[in-house]
């Protein structure tokens, strides 16, 4: 695995996006497909175009071999302006990450602009919310498990439980789904593209004013899925967000359009 | 906000940049400055009480800047005896953090959110004047903290929560509390205060059934809790941690209701209220015997003790607190004021059979003399249990989960009379299963005549579902000469 980032590290940087190569390896084919998704009105399934996605989490030694290649990305150089105090806080050093198992654990402590970074300095780009959520619906067998109650249950028990001391535990750990993709419940929460999309949105929708759609009573009116409380909590998590914010369980993973 | 102000000066004086990094390093390290529009307020912060306890009262005749610094915990704590649950709380409690500030304060507000925490959270106080109550204002991933600043500018009761979506999960994890907006003029003195508030849980399992146990969605939307409770747990409120006062003083407690869901019909075994706040505000009804609270609402009540003992702080829909946990006792004590409440003055039992009512024998009565009815055992046993038995096996015979076993609806107990006569009169030690749940743990042996055995078993057998009959005095001596052989 880990040759294979390192190669496709090698060739972004010498050739540019050559996804064929490795990408069957370390990138999964999402197939498009059309989901409703938890906010608006009305229903409508929104559409996904097919896409890559990371198979793993940005893990803290991928992200230490970038800070290394990058120094303005180190702990001691970010501007503030793209990272705030909380950035790789509990590094030892710039490059020093400390103990193993912050190595192997998916990067925590990184705000938008330096996951941004990271993915663009591999030829990628972070997901979209809509793919990353497309993604999101399957579980171990299934591409779309949203309608099965237990699936729904068993991520919501795992939003419910604060991170604890130890942090999370290591990429990979949480398990694959449908696609073959790790973690994407049950270990960190995301960076995506578009993350604060929902309550910012440059559409502006004459009904309510942005910042009503998911809190208190317009909540429950205004969403899909009254019952999908899971979802509620990853939008109502990336909507608290700044880009410069760094969050001890917010990590990231990169995707791509297919060539 | 004084700290922003200092950075965005270290931002625009580009010239001199290390001299004003210094400066703005200072500025940052001291107390936020009050708003330029409000110069002459004095600062304060505000001091915060876990409950049952409330924050002394103001005694400041004009408004100041209260700096109130609350921090959301996401952590496991008990619910009931053996029972975890995952609280994300206020402070550290739920309900979280008293506050309590003057009508007219300017209050800043400051949210943070522990960075270990998986949520993000915000905070809506009900007395707030201002859209969401400040929950966009103070909307905050883990790791961070917001500010805001209102003008308390009503007086009053007020509940907070967090509203955060879904608000409903947030809320059902315990993210309520009080905030009290003292009137100008202060509210009339009493001699204590107390900071109560009802709550109900929904976990996947049972009333009861041990280890953590996650939040049931279905259930909250059903309105179906599991808990009912004072203060954030079954038993929050007793034994030990029961609130205290003194015959001839006032109490007053401070009661709200975070709900999600239910409203409370709050009622105080043995007392009536001298005065309620009626919904926390500002007409005082007097001489009420139960109110009502509904979630996201709150009340004062006053009331002046003056008997000893103790008082029941139940929610008077009275499956919640019997089977559900909404029970706290108010522990009074002083000398007995006969005049105001005689106690016992004498025990009659009505005779089912006849038309007259027969007088029990007082306690000086002879010793050997067999009681004549199988009603006059139960009383009996019923005065011996509540004296001996109820410490481990519970007022209904309910028992503590994994410590002493139910002997309501035993199996073990129905199964066979001469083995309980034998544990009652023996003691019992080693593992045994009751109702499907295992148990070990000691019963000692206990000092008890036949006859007190005999009665206290007959009163457990025709309690809380059990088989009833009769255990004879004769039954106890014949098992007692099997054992000594």
């Amino acid at each position: 695995m880990t040759r294979w980032i390192v190669l496709g590290f090698l060739a972004a940087l010498a050739l540019g996006p050559a996804p064929s190569v490795w990408a069957e390896e370390e990138m999964a084919k999402i197939p498009g497909g059309k989901f409703v998704p938890l906010y608006g009105t009305n229903k409508k399934p929104v559409k996904v175009k097919a896409f890559w996605l990371d198979r793993r989490l940005v893990s803290g030694g991928d992200f230490l071999k970038f800070v290394e290649e990058n120094p303005s990305w180190r702990c001691s150089a970010v501007k503030r302006l793209f990272a705030d105090e909380g950035y790789l806080q509990k590094w030892r050093g710039d490059l020093e990450p400390g103990e193993a198992d912050i190595l192997a654990a998916p990067v925590v402590q990184v705000s938008w602009f330096s996951a941004r970074a990271y993915c663009r300095s591999k030829g990628k780009r972070l997901p979209h919310t809509e793919e990353w959520e497309l993604a999101a619906l399957a579980d171990e067998t299934r591409p779309d498990a949203s309608a099965d109650p237990a699936f729904g249950r068993k991520i919501l028990e795992w939003y419910s439980r604060p991170t604890g001391d130890k942090g999370p535990g290591p990429v990979g750990s949480a398990g694959k789904n449908f696609y073959g993709v790790y973690d994407l419940h049950g270990l960190v929460w995301e960076w995506t593209e578009d993350f604060n999309s929902i309550f910012m949105t440059g559409e502006s929708r004459a009904d309510r004013s942005p910042d009503e759609k998911l809190f208190c009573g317009a909540g429950a009116a205004g969403t899909a899925d009254p019952l999908n409380y899971a979802g509620y909590m990853r939008y109502a998590f990336r909507s608290s967000l700044k880009a410069t914010h760094t969050v001890a369980n917010l990590g990231f993973r990169c995707a791509r359009d297919l060539p | 906000m004084g700290g922003l102000d200092a950075r965005s000066f270290k931002k625009r004086t580009v010239p001199g940049f290390f001299l004003a990094g210094v400066m703005a390093a200072l500025l940052l390290a001291q107390v936020p400055a009050a708003p330029a529009e409000t110069p002459a307020l004095p600062e304060e912060t505000a001091v915060l009480t876990a409950p049952p306890q409330v924050p002394p009262p103001i005694t400041r005749k004009s408004p100041a800047k209260v700096v109130v610094k609350l921090e959301v915990i996401e952590e496991q704590k008990t619910l009931a005896e053996g029972v975890q649950y995952t609280f994300w709380t206020f402070g550290g409690t739920s309900p979280g953090l008293f506050i309590r500030v003057r009508e007219g304060d300017l209050v800043e507000f400051h949210l943070s959110n522990n960075p270990q925490n998986k949520m993000p959270h915000n905070i809506d106080l009900h007395a707030v004047t201002g859209p969401g109550g400040g929950a966009a204002s103070s909307f905050t991933a883990p790791g961070h903290e917001s500010v805001f600043s209102f003008t308390a500018l009503n007086p009053g009761l007020y509940v907070y929560h967090c509203a955060t979506a879904p608000v409903g999960m947030h809320i059902a994890n315990g993210m309520y509390g009080l905030i009290l907006v003292e009137p100008a003029e202060g509210l009339p003195k009493v001699d204590r205060e107390y900071y109560v508030m009802q709550s109900e849980f929904y976990t996947k399992g049972r009333f009861g059934k041990a280890g953590l146990q996650p939040f049931d969605m279905e259930k909250a939307i059903a309105e179906h809790p599991e808990y009912v409770v004072f203060n954030g747990a079954v038993g929050a409120l007793a034994g030990d941690k029961a609130i205290q006062a003194k015959v001839g003083e006032t109490v007053r407690l401070y009661v709200g209701n975070g709900g999600p869901n239910l409203v409370s019909s709050f009622h105080v075994i043995g007392e009536i209220f001298d005065k309620v706040y009626v919904e926390g505000g500002t007409v005082a009804n007097e001489n009420v015997q139960t109110t009502l609270i509904p979630p996201g609402g709150a009340a004062v009540v006053d009331f002046k003790v003056q008997v000893p003992g103790d008082y029941v702080l139940v929610d008077h829909a009275i499956f919640r607190t019997f089977n559900k946990g909404a029970l706290g006792i108010l522990k009074v004590e002083g000398e007995p004021v006969a005049a105001v409440y005689s106690g016992k003055q004498s025990d009659l039992v009505l005779k089912p059979e006849g038309e007259a009512i027969q007088k029990l024998p007082e306690e000086k009565a002879p010793p050997v003399k067999k009681k004549l009815t199988k009603a006059g055992r139960i009383a009996e046993g019923k005065k011996i249990f509540e004296r001996i038995c109820l410490a481990c096996h519970q007022m209904n015979g309910q028992g503590v989960p994994r410590a002493f076993p139910p002997l309501a609806k035993s199996d073990f107990l129905n199964a066979d009379v001469d083995r309980a006569i034998g544990v009652v009169m023996n003691g019992l030690q080693g593992k045994i299963v009751v109702n499907g749940e295992p148990y070990e743990n000691i019963m000692p042996q206990l000092i008890l005549t036949d006859e007190e055995i005999a009665d206290v078993l007959t009163y457990v057998y025709n309690s809380w579902g059990n088989k009833g009959g009769e255990v004879t005095t004769a039954q106890v001596k014949k098992v007692r000469a099997n054992t000594k052989k």
